[in-house]
């Protein structure tokens, strides 16, 4: 069997636009896969047609083999999703909603709320069960959207800013919710955040200007970082120009970085593991060394540099 | 089948969740009411029928009435955002536009039905001709698909509830007025021929509504109103798929 998710130069126009411009990639099960770009980079498009709401102006997709747009109905149920600012009917209470979605998605009678009575304490909602949506608090509607989507406990998650506009709680609550999810899954979340691709996201993907620019690991992301492998250095206040001085000699002086009164910045041009040497010369010379660190690359930084770039082309 | 039944039970309830149901059928009742006793003078005529009275004004209530009721029916799911959660679940667009319509449907017929006072009113006071009476519901009731096909394909154009609502108004009365005898006059003396003028007031709900209600079930107006919802459904489910991402 092939991977659940393939997509094949898939491509969307809106007129005169190219929203989507011939993205192609595989997700295997057990994959959390962020989705990154800057706002209009064609994410939110992208799942969209990957969830069979968009017809795709070129290329195809295909869920556990199903084409969404000859075999949609098959793809679909294979498919949980969180469209972009969870939208949900603000009439109705969670309680009436999740049994709507839950006859939708084929279950009934005892068989659905129970179902429903579950996946409501998974996401912490049994308080809220019979409130109309629109009284609910932005953290309360997103676990709604998020149970919406996971009731049917399905293969594929597609989430679209899940953590957008919540409190540092919720996200962190949402972040332990997708993490406790991941096994024999596929979830594919945009985001702003980079922090949150370092968390939960086993695979990164950056979409600038409706093309893929990257395709790797975070840690391989941090390593395109001319932060990747620097060594930071805090020390005596004393010591700093005299360390300064002899790193300067040893690195080049463009590499030592004053970041504060007492610490340095260490960069290499081939980005090499320079720790060990560091940490033996300041033995052998006696540095007042305070802290010791290496950095592994500063996600925000590659994210900047690799989108300006992907935009230009 | 089932995913339609599932739809149409959201949709249905969905009127019941808000006071738009009790709002609706309260003002339904209310200008039935007063268009009966007061234009209509029910009594005075002194006939122990419904159709002068009740029916007559039937198709101008509706023209307001039914948009009112379609108004929100897309244009509601597209402003929420809910139409893409809607389109993502494993349910087919047809499914979706006539659980819709059927459920706005069932909605104006619960409205209808609950006019059965005055039903009870003729039968107390005289001997009506139920047979007729019960054929004018069922073209009243026709009607009102009729105009709810096309009050949903419109609201499928718009996010803007008024926009949908006026529109749909404007259609309603297209589809009228060609029928009023008024304006069938006026045509005469426009058109060229009187086939011509016949054509033209054979598109009116008036004739076909008219034909029902004194009694005649004929099946050409029963196909008439089944054509107008077919083709406006079927428009809708267009309109659906071109403007969903918009």
């Amino acid at each position: 069997m092939g991977a659940m998710i393939e997509i094949e130069n898939l491509q969307k126009r809106f007129g005169a636009i190219t929203a989507v411009d011939g993205v192609s990639f595989q997700v295997e099960r057990g994959t959390v896969l962020g989705f990154l770009g800057p706002n209009g980079a064609g994410k939110s498009t992208t799942m969209k047609m990957l969830t069979g709401f968009l017809p795709p102006s070129g290329g195809t997709a295909r869920i556990g083999g199903h084409d969404i747009q000859t075999d949609s109905l098959a793809a679909k149920k294979l498919v949980g999703y969180l469209p972009e600012g969870a939208p949900l009917y603000p009439d109705m209470t969670p309680e009436a909603f999740l049994m709507f979605i839950a006859e939708v998605r084929g279950l009934s009678g005892a068989a659905a709320r129970a179902r429903v009575t579950e996946v409501a304490e998974k996401v912490s909602l049994q308080k809220v069960m019979r409130q109309p949506i629109e009284t609910l608090s932005k953290g309360f509607k997103r676990r709604v959207g998020l149970a919406q989507a996971i009731l049917h406990d399905p293969q594929v998650l597609v989430l679209d800013e899940p953590t957008d506009g919540l409190d540092p709680n919720q996200k962190k609550e949402v972040r332990a919710l997708i993490r406790s999810m991941q096994q024999d899954k596929v979830i594919i979340l945009s985001t702003h955040i980079l922090e949150e691709v370092e968390a939960l996201c086993s695979r990164v993907i950056i979409i600038a200007g409706g093309r893929l620019v990257v395709d790797c690991t975070p840690a391989e992301l941090a390593a395109k970082s001319k932060w990747h492998n620097a060594v930071r250095l805090e020390l005596h206040a004393s010591e700093t120009g005299r360390v300064a001085t002899a790193l300067a000699d040893a690195y080049g002086s463009s590499h030592v970085e004053k970041l504060g009164p007492a610490t340095l910045l260490v960069t290499t041009k081939d980005r090499r593991a320079i720790l060990p040497e560091i940490s033996q010369r300041a033995q052998k010379e006696q540095w007042k060394l305070e802290g010791l660190h290496v950095e592994h690359g500063r996600l925000d930084e590659v994210f900047h540099d690799l989108t300006r770039a992907g935009a230009r082309n | 089948m089932r995913n339609t039944l599932v739809l149409f039970k959201r949709e249905l309830a969905g009127y019941f969740s808000t006071p738009v149901a009790y709002v609706f059928i309260c003002i339904f009742l209310l200008l039935c009411g007063i268009l009966t006793f007061y234009l209509g003078n029910f009594y005075d005529a002194g006939q122990a029928t419904l159709g002068s009275a009740f029916f007559e004004f039937h198709p101008i209530l509706y023209i307001v009435l039914i948009p009112a009721i379609s108004m929100r029916l897309w244009a509601e799911e597209r402003k929420q955002g809910t139409i893409e959660l809607l389109m993502t679940l494993p349910v087919t667009l047809p499914q979706l536009v006539l659980s819709k319509f059927l459920a706005a449907w069932a909605f104006s017929g619960i409205a209808l039905a609950l006019t059965f006072p005055l039903w009870i009113t003729v039968n107390y006071l005289g001997d009506p001709d139920n047979g007729v009476i019960l054929a004018s519901y069922l073209a009243s009731w026709l009607m009102a698909g009729g105009y709810l096909a096309m009050g949903a394909c419109i609201s499928a154009v718009t996010k803007n509830q008024v926009i949908a609502f006026v529109l749909a108004v404007i259609t309603c009365m297209l589809f009228l007025i060609p029928g009023l005898p008024q304006v069938s006059e006026v045509l005469a003396g426009v058109l060229p021929s009187e086939a011509l003028v016949e054509a033209v007031r054979s598109f009116s709900f008036m004739t076909h509504f008219g034909a029902i209600a004194r009694g005649v079930i004929d099946l050409r107006d029963l196909v008439f109103f089944a054509s107008v919802i077919g083709v406006f459904l079927f428009m809708n489910a267009i309109v659906i798929e071109l403007k969903k991402a918009d």
